[in-house]
C-alpha cells in the first residue's frame, strides 16, 4: 500500500487553468494575511485573545467572519455558473467543462448552506443570546470554542478540495446511486462526507450548548415569557440542531460505510435502497431549512420593534407560531420527493402539512405589519432588509406553497422554478436578515456604528439583483429548464438566462457595497463612535451594557421584572443597572487552546481519511484523544477579575456616557 | 451521584417560578447538557433503527436473522450490561458518600462487565464473518452490523472513559468538576441499556419470528 494512500501529484490539476488561478489567488490571499499578521507581530495577540478565546462574543465575531468569507466563495461559483448558463446555448459549451460545473453547482450549494448560512445565523446567536439573557457567557464556553473549530475544520477541507483533488459533482445533497463509490469513484463525494460530519458534529455541540444555556441560565426573572424573541427563535433552531442534526450524521455515516467498506445501504443491488438516503436527508434537511430562517425572524423582530419603537404586536401569538414551526417542519420532509411514487395519500398528508406551515408563517409577517402600524418607523438600514424581506419572503412563501401541490409539484420538479423559490426563501429570508442583524448588532460588537449610505447602497443592489437574477428562473422553469444544466439547446432560454447573469452582477454590486461599507466604517470610526452602548434606542439587554461589552458581560447580573426590560428601565429614567457600591469579583472561564488543536487534528483525520492514509487517521485520532485529556486534566478552569477592574471599568463608561 | 440527589440540589423556595430563578447552579446545568446530548444520541440511534426496520428483510438470498442469531450468547450479554448497569449506579452511591475503595471496586466490576459485553459481541460478529454473512453481503447484515456495533463503539468509549474517570478520582479527587463528569457517565452508561432494551428487543427478539 502507498505511504500516502491515494494522494499524489496528479491529484493537483495543473491542466485546469481556471482551478490553477483560483488555488493561486486563495493561497496568495492566505500567505498574504498570515504574513502580514506575523510580520506586525499580531500574532500572540490573535492567538490570546480570538483563537483560544471562550468568549461567546468573540467566537460570535470569527462565525461571522468566516461566514462572509465563505459568502465570497459561494458567490464566485454562483457567477460562474450564471455567466456558463448564459453562454452555453445552441451548439455553444460555454466556459467550463462538465465536471467542472458539476464540482462548482456542488461546492455552491454545500457551501452557502453549511458554510455561510449556518456560521452566520449561528455567529449572531453566539453574539446575541446570551447578552439578551443577561448572562456572562453561554452554558459550555469551551465547548462553544470546539464547535467554532469544527466548523472551521469543515471549511477549511471543502477549499482544499478546490487546489487537492476534486469535489462531489453529485449536487449538494450527493444523492444515491450517483455518490455511490461505483458511480463517483473520485475522492470529491468524500471530502463533502467529512466536511459535513467535521462541521455537523460541531453544530451539534452548538445546539446543545444554546438549549442548555437558553433554558438552564437566564438572568433572574427572565421567565419565558420575558424572554425576548430572537431568544425564542434561537432555542427553536437550536432544538432542531439537536433533533436533525443526528440524522445527517447517522445517513452521512451510513454512505461513508457503503463508500469505505462496501455495505449496502444505498446500493442498487443486494437489497440496497437508494430512496432511504432521500427521505432520511430530508428529514434532517427540512428541519434545516428552519434552523436557518428561525433566527432570521427572530431578527426581524428585534429590528422591527426597536426602530418602530414600540413593543412587538402579538408577543404571544409570535412564540407559539415560532413553536409551531419548530415541530411541523419535522412533518414535511416528503415534499421534496413528491415524484418518489408513494401512494396519492402519503403525498396529499405531505402536501397538507407543508400548506399547513405556511399558517404561523403568515402570522409572523402579520405581526410585523402591526407592530409597525402607528409606530415612528425609523428607515435605517436593518428596516430596509426587514421591509425587503417582508415583501421577497411572501413571494418565496406562495411559490413554496404551490409546489406543495403535488400534480404542480410533478411538473416543477427539479426544474429552475424549484431553483427559483428557494433562492427566494434563502436569500430574501435568511440573507436578508443576517444583513439585517449584522447591521444592527454591528455598534455593539465594536463600539461604532456602520456606515449608513453604503449599506443603503447595498440593499438596493440586493434586492434588485435579487428580481433581476431570480425571478427569470421561475419563467425558465414554466419554460422546461432543469436545474444542473452545463449546455442547453432551446435558444430561447437564453434571454432569460443573460437577465439572469445581469441580476448577478448587481448582486455582486451589493457584495461590493458591503466590503466599502466595512473599510468606510472602519476609517470613519470616530465619527461613527457609539459611547452610550444603546446606538438605536434599543429595548432588549443587549443595549443595556457597554459596547464593546467588557468580557464580564453585565458587572452585576441584571434583574428582570418584564418584558422589553431594558425598555421599561429607560421609561422609568433608569437607564443604567442599579449601581451597588461595592463590585463583586467575578470568575471568567479560562481561555483554552482545546478548540484550536482539536480542530487542527479533526483536519488531519479528515483529510487522511479522505485519501486513504491510514497511518495518519490513527495519529491525528490519538492527538485528537491527547488534547482533550489535556482540557480533562487541567486545574484552572476560570480566572477571577477583580472587583477594582469591574468597578474601574464601569466608572469610565459611565463617565464616557454623561460626557 | 443520581437524579434523585441532582433534584435535591434545588432549592426549594426557588421552585414556584422557576422559569425566574436565574442561572440554576452549575451541576444542573451540566447534568441538563448532558441530557440533551444523550436525547440526539438517541435520535442517531432512531435514524440507524430506521434503516434497520427498512432493510430487514433485504437479505438479496443470504442469511436471515433467524439463521444467525444465538439468543444464548444475547441473554448473558444483556445480562452482563443490565447487571454493570446497577453496579454503576452502586459506583453513584459510593462517590456520592465519598468513598473511594468502593468507588473502585464498583468501577471494575462495571468495566469487567462491559468488557465482558463487548466479548461477547466481538466473538458473535467473528461468527458470523466466519460463515460468510459480512456487512457485504446484504443490505440487513449491513443495516445489523451498523446498529449494533454503533452501540458497542459506544460501550467500547464508555469503557475508556470510565478508565480516564478513575484516574481522574485518583489524581484530582472528588472535586466538583470530576464528580459532575462521574454523573455524566452514570448517565451515558444507563442511556446505553435503554439503547440495547430496544436493539434486543428490535433486532434479537423480533429478528428470529419465522
Amino acid at each position: 500500500m502507498n505511504f500516502l494512500g491515494k494522494l499524489s501529484w496528479s491529484a493537483i490539476p495543473f491542466d485546469q487553468p481556471i482551478v490553477m488561478a483560483a488555488t493561486a489567488m486563495m493561497v496568495v490571499g492566505v500567505v498574504s494575511v498570515l504574513g502580514w499578521v506575523t510580520l506586525k507581530g499580531y500574532l500572540p495577540y490573535l492567538w490570546r485573545e480570538w483563537l483560544t478565546s471562550v468568549d461567546h462574543k468573540r467566537i460570535g465575531v470569527m462565525y461571522i467572519v468566516l461566514a462572509l468569507l465563505m459568502l465570497l466563495r459561494g458567490f464566485t461559483d454562483a457567477i460562474m455558473m450564471r455567466s456558463q448558463q448564459a453562454l452555453a446555448a445552441g451548439g455553444a459549451q460555454g466556459y467550463l467543462p462538465p465536471e467542472h460545473f458539476d464540482q462548482i453547482f456542488s461546492a455552491h450549494g454545500t457551501i452557502m448552506i453549511f458554510f455561510m448560512a449556518m456560521p452566520f445565523v449561528i455567529g449572531l446567536m453566539n453574539f446575541v443570546v446570551p447578552l439578551q439573557l443577561g448572562v456572562r457567557d453561554m452554558a459550555f464556553p469551551t465547548l462553544n470554542s470546539v464547535a467554532l473549530w469544527l466548523t472551521a475544520s469543515g471549511i477549511l477541507l471543502v477549499n482544499v478540495s478546490l487546489a487537492v483533488g476534486e469535489f462531489a459533482k453529485t449536487g449538494w445533497v450527493a444523492y444515491p446511486p450517483l455518490s455511490e463509490l461505483q458511480f463517483s469513484p473520485g475522492v470529491g463525494v468524500d471530502y463533502y462526507l467529512w466536511a459535513l460530519q467535521i462541521s455537523g458534529v460541531g453544530t451539534l455541540m452548538t445546539g446543545i450548548n444554546f438549549v442548555t444555556t437558553i433554558l438552564k441560565t437566564r438572568a433572574p426573572g427572565m421567565g419565558y415569557t420575558r424572554m425576548p424573541v430572537f431568544c425564542w427563535t434561537a432555542l427553536a433552531s437550536n432544538l432542531l440542531m439537536v433533533a436533525a442534526f443526528p440524522v445527517l450524521t447517522a445517513t452521512l455515516a451510513m454512505l461513508l460505510l457503503d463508500r469505505y467498506l462496501g455495505f449496502h445501504f444505498f446500493s442498487v443491488d443486494a437489497g440496497g435502497n437508494p430512496m432511504m438516503y432521500v427521505n432520511l436527508f430530508w428529514v434532517w434537511g427540512h428541519p434545516e431549512v428552519y434552523i436557518l430562517i428561525l433566527p432570521a425572524f427572530g431578527i426581524f423582530s428585534e429590528v422591527i420593534a426597536t426602530f418602530s419603537g414600540k413593543p412587538l404586536f402579538g408577543y404571544r401569538s409570535m412564540v407559539a407560531a415560532t413553536m409551531a414551526i419548530c415541530v411541523l417542519s419535522f412533518l414535511v420532509w416528503l415534499h421534496h420527493f413528491f415524484t418518489m411514487g408513494a401512494s396519492a395519500e402519503v403525498n396529499g398528508f405531505f402536501g397538507v402539512m407543508t400548506m399547513i406551515i405556511a399558517v404561523p408563517t403568515g402570522v409572523k409577517i402579520f405581526n410585523w405589519l402591526f407592530t409597525m402600524y402607528g409606530g415612528r418607523v425609523r428607515f435605517t438600514v436593518p428596516v430596509l432588509w426587514s421591509l425587503g424581506f417582508m415583501v421577497t419572503f411572501v413571494i418565496g412563501g406562495m411559490t413554496g406553497v404551490l409546489m406543495a401541490v403535488p400534480p404542480a409539484d410533478f411538473q416543477l420538479h427539479n426544474s429552475l422554478f424549484l431553483v427559483a423559490h428557494f433562492h427566494n426563501v434563502i436569500i430574501g429570508g435568511v440573507v436578508f436578515g443576517v444583513m439585517a442583524g449584522y447591521t444592527y448588532w454591528f455598534p455593539k460588537a465594536f463600539g461604532f456604528t456602520l456606515d449608513e449610505r453604503w449599506g443603503k447602497a447595498s440593499f438596493w443592489c440586493w434586492l434588485i439583483g435579487f428580481y433581476l437574477a431570480f425571478m427569470p428562473l421561475y419563467v425558465l422553469g414554466l419554460m422546461g429548464m432543469t436545474r444542473r444544466m452545463q449546455h442547453y439547446d432551446v435558444l430561447s432560454w437564453q434571454p432569460w438566462l443573460l437577465l439572469a447573469a445581469v441580476g448577478t452582477v448587481v448582486i455582486l454590486a451589493g457584495i461590493v457595497c458591503t466590503i466599502v461599507q466595512l473599510v468606510v466604517s472602519i476609517r470613519n470610526r470616530e465619527q461613527l463612535r457609539d459611547v452610550t452602548g444603546d446606538p438605536w434606542n434599543g429595548r432588549t439587554l443587549e443595549w443595556a451594557t457597554a459596547s464593546p461589552p467588557p468580557a464580564w458581560n453585565f458587572a452585576v447580573l441584571p434583574r428582570v421584572a418584564e418584558r422589553d426590560t431594558y425598555w421599561s428601565r429607560k421609561q422609568r429614567a433608569h437607564a443604567t443597572p442599579d449601581q451597588p457600591q461595592e463590585y463583586e469579583p467575578i470568575e471568567t472561564p479560562k481561555n483554552s487552546a482545546t478548540g484550536f488543536v482539536n480542530a487542527f487534528f479533526a483536519v488531519v483525520i479528515g483529510f487522511a481519511l479522505i485519501w486513504h492514509i491510514w497511518w495518519m487517521v490513527g495519529l491525528g485520532l490519538l492527538g485528537a484523544f491527547a488534547t482533550l485529556l489535556v482540557f480533562a486534566f487541567r486545574n484552572e478552569e476560570e480566572v477571577e477579575i477583580p472587583a477594582e477592574q469591574i468597578a474601574q471599568f464601569e466608572q469610565s463608561h459611565q463617565a464616557e456616557v454623561a460626557r | 451521584m443520581n437524579i434523585a440527589v441532582a433534584i435535591d440540589d434545588v432549592r426549594n423556595d426557588a421552585l414556584p417560578s422557576a422559569s425566574e430563578a436565574g442561572p440554576a447552579p452549575k451541576r444542573i446545568v451540566v447534568a441538563y447538557g448532558f441530557w440533551i446530548f444523550l436525547l440526539s444520541d438517541i435520535v442517531m440511534f432512531s435514524a440507524l433503527f430506521a434503516a434497520y426496520a427498512v432493510l430487514v428483510r433485504a437479505t438479496a438470498g443470504g442469511p436471515t436473522g433467524a439463521e444467525l442469531f444465538n439468543q444464548a450468547s444475547v441473554a448473558i450479554e444483556t445480562a452482563c450490561l443490565l447487571a454493570s448497569s446497577f453496579t454503576c449506579g452502586l459506583m453513584s452511591l459510593a462517590i456520592a458518600s465519598r468513598r473511594r475503595d468502593a468507588t473502585y471496586v464498583f468501577a471494575v466490576v462495571t468495566f469487567v462487565l462491559g468488557a465482558v459485553f463487548l466479548a461477547l459481541e466481538i466473538r458473535e460478529f467473528a461468527g458470523m464473518i466466519a460463515i460468510g454473512a459480512t456487512p457485504q453481503r446484504s443490505a440487513f447484515l449491513s443495516a445489523f452490523f451498523t446498529l449494533v456495533g454503533c452501540h458497542g463503539l459506544h460501550v467500547t468509549a464508555g469503557l475508556i472513559w470510565l478508565a480516564v474517570m478513575m484516574a481522574q478520582v485518583e489524581i484530582k479527587g472528588f472535586r466538583a468538576t470530576v464528580e459532575r463528569r462521574l454523573l455524566c457517565f452514570a448517565l451515558f452508561w444507563h442511556a446505553l441499556d435503554i439503547i440495547w432494551v430496544w436493539l434486543f428487543t428490535v433486532v434479537y427478539l423480533m429478528g428470529v419470528r419465522p
